[in-house]
């Protein structure tokens, strides 16, 4: 019964940890639609908005990316934790 | 059907100081690494100042992309930096692409990310240290108010915290949909063809039709795409960390 329980939890935490992956989808893409904007009036400045764009996409990424690591564990480290405090 | 999405595995043990397990990733991180010095031996062997071959044309290539990379993220005084830099670049990329060969890809671990971001974040502290002094590093802790102590000291360490997770996060999150794609394209190839009567439909649902073609779409962003991707970003954040620490 324990067993379940703990199991249920961690399950359900980690598709509630994957909710963070809404976050960086809206963010990077607002990001790169600000970034085509300022291309489609600037186009001889692509080369260097892109990078900038890339730049800034990978760190609007991290709270994602912190999301899916919580999730991680919480398939694959703390069931095995939690039923070995039991 | 079983589906396993597992970490580095352990290949042996050497027996000092209590065993020192030698895993996949300490493996394949040496591999790479003998890879890239034979690579960069073999280019530049015999280098000439005219009539020049292709292979040193290739090598002048990338050592002028590396330079202007670093002139125009850090500026003409960081021009020593663009060794560190290509080597972090090309251990990165080689790392994530040694996914494709079939090998567990060290980037996939969160200790190799976490060791290059350590070694950038000392990096950072003692250009920060070399700049400021002591005092004045102490100092910058305690930004508008001394209370926002706490925090500043926070978001320094999860500098190299976030420059690790990111890399890792994005090369794992690659291998398990890739994992995850095979498992459903073989489940898809058994409900495709399994319903065809007697031995011809056990045969067709047992040949991996599906599992042929698909993945090496998803490959093509995850491991091509991303990996460029990740190395580039993981520079291009050193780069600007250590730049802007001297500010």
């Amino acid at each position: 019964m324990e067993r379940a329980i703990v199991l249920m939890g961690c399950a359900i935490g980690a598709g509630l940890a994957l909710i963070a992956g809404i976050g960086p989808g809206i963010g990077e893409g607002y990001a790169a639609g600000k970034a085509l904007e300022a291309m489609a009036r600037q186009p001889e400045m692509k080369g260097e908005l892109t990078s900038s764009m890339l730049l800034g996409i990978a760190c609007a990424e991290t709270t994602g990316i912190y999301g899916f690591v919580t999730g991680l564990l919480l398939i694959f480290v703390a069931p095995g934790m939690f039923l070995g405090m039991l | 059907m079983d589906v396993s999405v597992t970490g580095a595995k352990i290949l042996f043990t050497i027996p000092v100081l209590g065993g020192i397990n030698i895993s996949e990733t300490l493996v394949n991180t040496w591999l790479v690494m003998i890879v890239l010095t034979g690579l960069c031996i073999w280019l530049t062997h015999d280098l000439k100042v005219r009539d020049i071959s292709k292979r040193q044309a290739v090598a002048e290539k990338i050592v002028s992309m590396a330079e202007n990379l670093v002139r125009d993220n850090m500026g003409e005084k960081w021009m020593h930096y663009v060794p560190f830099i290509s080597a972090l670049f090309g251990l990165s990329i080689f790392s994530s692409l040694s996914s494709l060969l079939g090998l567990w890809a060290p980037t996939g671990d969160i200790s190799t990310t976490m060791a290059w971001a350590i070694v950038v974040f000392v990096q950072i502290t003692y250009f920060k240290l070399k700049t400021n002094g002591l005092g004045g590093y102490l100092k910058g802790f305690c930004d508008p108010i001394f209370l926002m102590a706490p925090f500043n000291a926070l978001g320094e360490v999860f500098t190299p915290v976030s420059m690790a997770f990111r890399h890792f996060g994005n090369i794992v999150s690659g291998g398990v949909i890739t994992t995850l794609l095979y498992a459903a394209l073989t489940v898809a190839n058994h409900a495709l063809f399994g319903w065809l009567p007697g031995v011809l439909g056990d045969f067709l649902a047992g040949v991996p039709f599906l599992t042929v073609g698909v993945p090496a779409v998803f490959s093509l962003y995850f491991d091509w795409f991303g990996s460029f991707m990740q190395a580039f970003i993981f520079c291009m954040l050193s780069m600007m960390y250590i730049s802007t620490a001297t500010e």
